[in-house]
């Protein structure tokens, strides 16, 4: 299909996608490296009782222990995911 | 504003799939518009259940990329995941007429965000300037001050550049952009 565009119509749609903010895009970026820190952290607590017993009594304080800033997304499946082990 | 990259889609989905993450921070910045744009212009969510609508969407794109059958699919399923979650959202924020309303409409206004998207990706076969400077008057509001202090450029030409680099994109939509010396502003 053959579009025209006019300026006042490619201004509208130049206007249509706004930056998201910062904080979320540089969020998104960063998953990789955070899904990778949280499976490292199930492994190690699969095989470390007294890890697995620290994470399960008091998440947040193991996690700041660990030096670990994850996104309460990943707090909560994290938490999901050792609550099925 | 970050320059986009020439690699294609499926190139991008390769690359993701094989664990890049340099190629999975250009995704987030391919898409990182569109996905906000379906989140607050096509269903208006508010900012928190926008966030967490978006967050969520990349979360999903990032572990199921090796469910997308056809690489070169990529924004369609983007936009079908984004779709979904706003559902979910308006669902869940009780607002079932409303849900009701953007269900039936949202199609016309996903496919603006889609001719918007194309647009953009226009955009960046223009020069630098252009881009930076349809992009910080259109997309950023930034007034003829700020644009001309920010890119060191004189503020009387501002508004001939806007409309210079208009023609340009223009131009580019419409497959007439021949290369010419000294073409690019």
């Amino acid at each position: 299909m053959t579009r025209t565009h006019d300026e006042e119509r490619l201004g509208l749609l130049l206007r249509i996608l706004r930056p998201a903010p910062a904080g979320w895009v540089q969020a998104a970026k960063e998953l990789p490296g955070a899904r990778r820190s949280l499976d490292e952290l199930v492994a190690r607590a699969d095989a470390d009782v007294e890890l697995r017993r620290e994470l399960s009594s008091g998440l947040p304080a193991a996690l700041e222990r660990e030096g670990l800033d994850l996104d309460p997304r990943l707090v909560a499946e994290l938490r999901r995911r050792l609550e099925r082990r | 504003m970050t320059r986009p990259s020439t690699l294609s889609d499926a190139e991008l989905v390769r690359r993701c799939r094989a664990g890049d993450d340099d190629a999975w921070s250009e995704l987030v910045e391919r898409y990182s518009r569109y996905v906000y744009a379906i989140c607050v212009r096509g269903f208006r969510l508010s900012d928190d259940a926008a966030e967490d609508v978006f967050q969520d969407v990349f979360t999903r794109i990032y572990t199921r990329i090796d469910t997308l059958r056809d690489e070169s699919a990529l924004r369609p399923w983007i936009a079908q995941l984004a779709r979904r979650r706003c559902l979910d959202a308006v669902a869940k924020a009780k607002r079932e007429q409303v849900t009701d309303t953007l269900a039936a409409g949202d199609v016309d206004v996903v496919a603006e965000i889609d001719e918007a998207f194309e647009v953009r990706q226009a955009l960046a076969g223009l020069s630098g300037t252009c881009q930076e400077i349809l992009d910080r008057f259109f997309a950023r509001d930034q007034s003829y001050r700020t644009i001309a202090e920010e890119l060191d450029i004189p503020s009387g030409t501002v508004a001939s550049r806007i409309a210079r680099c208009l023609g340009k994109l223009r131009d580019e939509l419409e497959g007439r952009n021949e290369p010419r010396e000294g073409s690019r502003e």
